[in-house]
């Protein structure tokens, strides 16, 4: 049989979980590390991070509204997902992903982002014309009290939704890790460090992401990069990169040191199929090199622009690495036999429902969502209508 | 005639609940089953199995199997001097048209698997079916509501036994019913049925006079992969320790 070596069980030639399911831990991870670097400013009071506040908390939602799709593109019937709300299986991960999804969307994302906007939202309702002055009116949801005593308010619950929001980022991603975590049946999947390596994994790339899109928005608008903050940035995703790391770098001492019967397959996996993506892409390029690039910047006393590049190089490379992170998981624990005695191939299509296009397109969707969002909603300081708020 | 609110009250939820079950409309098929009389499950003999293939065919004509996908396979064991401690396993188009003849001379020892849904009394299968899709009878058998499944083939991930496949034009789960459209009707599965040897045998453990108690209390039996815990229900005679 064509992409098989050894014995599988006959039914284990196909692979189910495609590269959709690898975009799918990934959208959300990125969702989750945006909003805990937005929840360094607000909740933990890391002032250096404030220009990427509004940034971190538009990538979130662009991104998060992209999450659901690779899923629903990925099921056999499609329009059969909303039974998932409607009769959720109460012993099921996956049923808990429309209410964690939702939750997190609506009482968290999009509740914090209505508060921090509300000011400029009123305003814009006012000074724009046409179609954009309908949208900013609906979404002023009838509330144009933007005084003193309200805008405090604002910012009192928006810190309590913020608040609320870390634990949800972290349910979001763990729950992911979860789904592969917890089932027994694949020793590649099974480990109750899954949740945890996958919610660090995330800070890491959602951090990196913002960084980059702070970096480049801030250089497109023909403004100055404001270094105390990418500094700040790029240290917080160094120190989380390595808790990252070292939980990974423990998964697999443990596997190593334990070698339980699946041990020999995944071995032999490791080092064949997935040796490029695992040993090369994810842990030498996507997590070595960006980790000793990032330390080099907390040791040595370098220039900007030196700075500024290893940034970017470094926020890159981790990007790429988390992404062969999920790709080595959801992918490669589809490779072996549960017979633990052969191992099938997996094809990408091009141009199926879940094929490489598409795969490209939901990666490019969120970015979309992004500029349109920034359009609506721009994250930095408008001089028109602070004019316009003081009547000058 | 008058209604009270208060017999208002009681009547709503028993409509609801008489109406639900004209909706859900009546077992017609079988209308002497009772399913908590039985608690299903399977036998199988591996020194009687002789590869023949009889029961995948069996199954695939029965239940309008796909090509290339198996609701049950026979897997071919061969113990030899280069393969002592880990056999060669092999299953030809799962066993369907039986096996390769064994060349003069060649040594070793060779025996036969057949595999198939466990119908496990603690099915990971049916925890993980977001929807519930997928669920186990009153009478132990591990079915799945095909106009109800998503087609998202978590419960493929989930089963240790790669039982499950995705039904290539369906487009949702699909795997061994363990003939449950025959076994409701007093017969025994299409696997059992065509089995030449008796090496597989439909087991009511809840029935005293299924001989499956007499062979459970005098034998050795064995489930696959023990320590998943699934409470797996296929039994396995003379099960060598390689089996996965």
């Amino acid at each position: 049989m064509s992409g098989v070596e050894g014995y599988i069980y006959p039914n284990e030639v196909t692979l189910y979980w495609s590269v959709l399911i690898v975009l799918y831990p990934y959208i959300t991870g990125l969702v989750a590390g945006a909003f805990i670097l937005a929840s360094l400013e607000r909740v933990f009071r890391v002032e250096a991070v404030k220009p990427t506040y509004r940034l971190a908390l538009l990538t979130a939602l662009a991104f998060l509204l992209v999450a659901p799709l690779p899923l629903i593109l990925h099921l056999g019937h499609p329009f059969r997902s909303p039974e998932m709300y409607f009769t959720p299986h109460d012993t099921s991960a996956m049923a808990m992903f429309g209410y964690v999804y939702m939750w997190y969307l609506m009482a968290v994302l999009v509740f914090e982002i209505w508060l921090d906007y509300r000011r400029e939202i009123v305003l814009l309702s006012q000074t724009s014309k046409g179609l954009l002055r309908l949208i900013y009116k609906v979404m002023t949801l009838g509330s144009s009290n933007i005084s003193e005593r309200a805008l405090h308010i604002d910012d009192k619950v928006g810190w309590i939704v913020t608040l609320v929001g870390i634990p949800s980022a972290f349910l979001l991603h763990g729950y992911v890790g979860f789904i592969f975590g917890s089932l027994k049946a694949n020793p590649w999947w099974s480990s109750p460090l899954m949740p945890v390596i996958f919610i660090f994994s995330a800070m890491v790339s959602g951090i990196a992401a913002v960084m980059l899109l702070y970096m480049a928005t801030t250089k497109l608008r023909g403004q100055k990069i404001d270094m105390r903050c990418v500094d700040t940035v790029a240290m917080y995703m160094f120190y989380i990169f390595i808790i990252d790391f070292s939980l990974e770098m423990l998964d697999l001492v443990h596997r190593v040191y334990e070698a339980d019967e699946s041990f020999r397959t995944l071995n032999f996996l490791v080092h064949t199929k997935l040796y490029f993506s695992q040993i090369v892409v994810q842990i030498c390029l996507g997590t070595i090199v960006p980790l000793v690039l990032l330390f080099l910047t907390q040791v040595v006393k370098l220039e900007e622009m030196a700075r500024k590049r290893i940034y970017i190089l470094s926020g890159s490379l981790a990007l790429i690495g988390v992404l062969a992170m999920r790709w080595n998981v959801v992918i490669g624990g589809q490779l072996f036999s549960k017979s633990f005695l052969g191992y099938t191939s997996y094809k990408m299509a091009l141009v199926t429902r879940e094929g490489l296009l598409v795969a490209v397109g939901l990666t490019v969707l969120p970015l979309l969502f992004l500029w349109a969002l920034v359009k609506l909603l721009p994250p930095w300081p408008d001089k028109s209508l602070h004019e316009a708020a003081t009547g000058d | 005639m008058n209604i009270s609110r208060r017999h208002l009250m009681i009547l709503l939820p028993a409509a609801a609940v008489a109406w639900k079950h004209v909706l859900a409309g009546t077992p017609a098929d079988s209308p002497n089953y009772q399913m908590s009389e039985h608690w299903w499950g399977m036998l199988i003999d591996i020194p009687k199995c002789i590869g023949c293939g009889n029961c995948v065919r069996a199954c695939q004509t029965e239940n309008d199997v796909p090509d290339g996908f198996f609701r049950t396979w026979v897997e071919r064991y061969h113990r030899s001097d280069w393969h002592l401690e880990n056999p060669e396993v092999i299953s030809p188009d799962g066993g369907k048209e039986g096996f390769p003849v064994v060349k003069a001379g060649e040594e070793g020892m060779f025996f036969f698997v057949p595999k198939m849904c466990n119908h496990c009394a603690d099915s990971p299968c049916t925890q993980v079916c977001p929807v519930g899709a997928t669920f186990i009878t009153p009478d132990g058998v591990v079915l799945i509501d095909q106009k109800y499944c998503l087609g998202c083939a978590y419960c493929v991930q989930a089963c240790p036994y790669g039982c499950r496949y995705v039904h290539p034009e369906k487009k949702v789960a699909d795997k061994c019913t363990l003939c449950y459209h025959r076994i409701t009707k007093g017969l025994t599965t299409a696997c059992c049925e065509a089995c030449p040897t008796g090496a597989r045998q439909l087991a009511d453990l809840k029935n005293p006079n299924d001989p499956i108690h007499e062979f459970l209390k005098t034998h050795t039996v064995q489930v696959l992969k023990p320590q998943m815990a699934t409470g797996a229900k296929a039994f396995y005679n003379g099960l060598d320790g390689s089996v996965r």
